[in-house]
């Protein structure tokens, strides 16, 4: 008797903290997320330890990151251009520091470096230097200048995606934004018409023997790894759309939707499948009794009567493509530029997420972006679920 | 002798290896109302279902011998099923009102078959309301869904939709079954109205039901026709001994 009471409490306590388990376990992974991409926007887009030094007599306080950019990639060559005086600019790193002054200046371990610079950057009001903040003497003569901070604005109107920039990095996640949804989005219009004629094959068409065979595959479909799809779409699509569209390189858009089309259809057929199948048979036969032929009763009472469930398939096909991040990153060449074409290389966020985590220092300016950009794929998986919730048909 | 509007000769339906309907002979004449009863299992609303061929809807269903609408022979293979079922209204046992407004119900069948004239349709749908004895009660609320309507309501307003492709022959499968007594009496009242204009077959598990509304009445058991007679007949004096347990209620 007390042996079996305590099995009871035994396996509720279990069940209990199983649930509980799993729900923590997701809070803290939200939790986490957000705390480390949070912090993003407190940064400065220079590398930590590192300043930027002008002559006193320059009028620049600041230099925005793309400003700062565009300077240092030489496509800003005169200090007029950002606000300043008629005065060419001068890019002065260490390196040019070493090459201006000899070993005697410069001292043995380089204790005479802080002493160079306040003289370079005194005689020459053209220069700009960017300089570890150790090398800047502390009564340094010139100008620091403020550091930019990485600003909502830049982060998510920024089109440019350069993590890594030297002086200041560029966080515009537009252009990963836009790839992601241009590459979903050409993804559903071809999962979309594919997946909803499947679907009223399969539950409305298909004897039994046909459906024994065909359910099974496209439920086979949905288990094969993304990694494999990835394989398939850069040996097989890959070569294909290149040699079809004469272009220089294959990995595209294109390639992309195509993979996440064919990964979007097994969800899309078995959500608008179960949709279809739900609609009561005495409505069928009310429709079929009244001399409608079947696909008039397909066309005007099966689909309006599965239309929310079917809406919900394809809400949930979108956010299968959205989250894919294997087989995108394997076939869309990863160009981070703003899309203009279909056939031309993107990137999603979560293949930049991926490919650039790595290479991320922990808790970096560039590792908090990567964070960021998750909260960005959370919110819009959230927002998809949300929306199936909404419309999927509500059970009595 | 008026006209037989509904036929079956030697007819046999088997689901697969059971048969279920055994070598049924019946004829319906115009403007007759015939009630089909027998215990559960018996075949009555499998026959019915033989007159429009919504039998087909099942895998494995098989037939011999015919049934004739307008002397028609249903399972030939000539028959085109949609044109046949225009000829043949039916009801079902639980009112299946389309998701749809209450005039855009009625209006259902005409439109797949065609109709395209608005004047028409409005007309057909608001004499078919009126003859399934609707009118009254949702002419202010036709752009409603029909959802929204009463269960008895609901059954007249499928009635009403049966009614509207003007079918000669109208198949009734237990329409008063899901329903409260005095919607049932209702619609017992409309059968027995429209029995003016059409032929009808019902299917009832209510004995005082045929009784009430039925002119002639059909006795199954186990797949087999046991006796067809005028009701009056059938629940007086019945032939077979099978069909007097039955009505008199000693099994089913």
């Amino acid at each position: 008797m007390t042996i079996r009471k305590l099995s009871e409490k035994l396996a509720v306590g279990v069940l209990f903290s199983s649930s509980t388990v799993t729900t923590l376990a997701v809070l803290f992974i939200i939790f986490f997320l957000f705390r480390s991409g949070i912090g993003l926007f407190n940064d400065s887009s220079v590398e930590p330890h590192y300043t930027l030094v002008v002559h006193k007599n320059n009028p620049i306080d600041h230099l925005t990151s793309q400003a700062l950019m565009a300077i240092f990639d030489g496509h800003t060559t005169n200090w007029s251009e950002v606000g300043g005086k008629d005065l060419p600019i001068e890019l002065v790193t260490i390196d040019e520091i070493a090459s201006q002054y000899d070993e005697a200046a410069l001292g043995e371990s380089l204790e005479g470096v802080p002493a160079c610079v306040e003289d370079y950057m005194a005689h020459n009001e053209q220069a700009i230097g960017f300089f570890d903040a150790t090398f800047v003497p502390a009564d340094f003569s010139g100008k620091h200048l403020v550091l930019p901070k990485i600003s909502l604005a830049d982060f998510f109107l920024g089109r440019s995606w350069y993590p890594t920039a030297v002086p200041a990095a560029q966080f515009g996640v537009l252009p990963l934004v836009m790839g992601t949804l241009w590459v979903t989005f050409l993804a559903i219009l071809i999962a979309l018409p594919i997946g909803l004629i499947a679907a009223i094959y399969l539950s409305e068409i298909a004897d039994e023997r046909m459906r024994k065979v065909l359910k099974p595959v496209i439920e086979l479909l949905a288990g094969i790894p993304s990694v494999v799809y990835g394989f398939f779409g850069l040996v097989v699509l890959v070569p294909f759309i290149q040699r079809l569209f004469g272009l220089p390189v294959g990995e595209t858009a294109l390639a992309g939707s195509l993979i996440l089309a064919i990964m979007a259809l097994p969800t899309i057929i078995t959500i608008a499948e179960d949709a279809i199948r739900s609609t009561p048979v005495s409505l069928k036969e009310a429709s079929l009794a009244l001399g409608a032929t079947h696909w008039q009763s397909i066309r005007l009472v099966i689909l309006p009567y599965a239309r929310s469930g079917i809406m919900a398939a394809f809400i949930l096909g979108i956010g299968r493509a959205i989250g894919e991040t294997m087989a995108v990153l394997m076939v869309t060449g990863n160009a981070a530029v703003m899309p203009s074409t279909f056939l031309e290389p993107v990137r999603t966020i979560p293949a930049t997420i991926a490919a650039e985590l790595g290479e991320a220092p922990f808790g970096g300016t560039h590792f908090k972006a990567l964070f960021t950009l998750g909260i960005i794929l959370f919110v819009i998986t959230f927002l998809i679920n949300t929306a199936v919730e909404l419309i999927k048909p509500k059970k009595p | 002798m008026a006209d037989v509007k509904v036929e079956a000769k030697d007819f046999n339906l088997f689901y697969g290896d059971f048969q279920a309907l055994k070598h049924i002979n019946f004829k319906a004449e115009e403007h007759t109302i015939t009630a089909f009863i027998g215990p559960s299992g018996c075949g009555k609303s499998t026959l019915l279902r033989s007159f429009n061929r919504m039998n087909d809807l099942i895998d494995g269903v098989r037939t011999t011998g015919t049934t004739l609408v307008n002397g028609i022979s249903v399972y030939d293979k000539a028959v085109n099923v949609d044109e046949l079922r225009k000829q043949v209204g039916m009801v079902f046992q639980k009112p299946n009102p389309f998701p749809k407004s209450i005039f855009e119900n009625v209006a259902y069948g005409l439109r797949v078959n065609g109709v395209r004239d608005k004047h028409l349709i409005e007309e057909r749908v608001v004499t078919s309301i009126q003859q399934a004895a609707l009118w009254d009660e949702v002419k202010d609320k036709l752009k409603k869904s029909a959802n929204a309507l009463s269960g008895g309501q609901q059954q007249r307003l499928c009635i009403a939709r049966a009614l509207a492709i003007e079918p000669s022959v109208i198949l009734m499968d237990e329409p008063a079954s899901a329903l409260d007594p005095i919607s049932t009496a209702k619609i017992e009242e409309l059968i027995y109205e429209l029995k003016q204009r059409y032929t009808i077959i019902i299917v009832t598990h209510n004995m005082q039901q045929a009784a009430r509304v039925s002119d002639y009445t059909a006795f199954f058991y186990l797949g087999e026709l046991i006796e067809h007679d005028e009701t009056k007949t059938i629940f007086t004096n019945p032939k077979s001994l099978q069909t007097q347990n039955y009505i008199t209620g000693r099994f089913g």
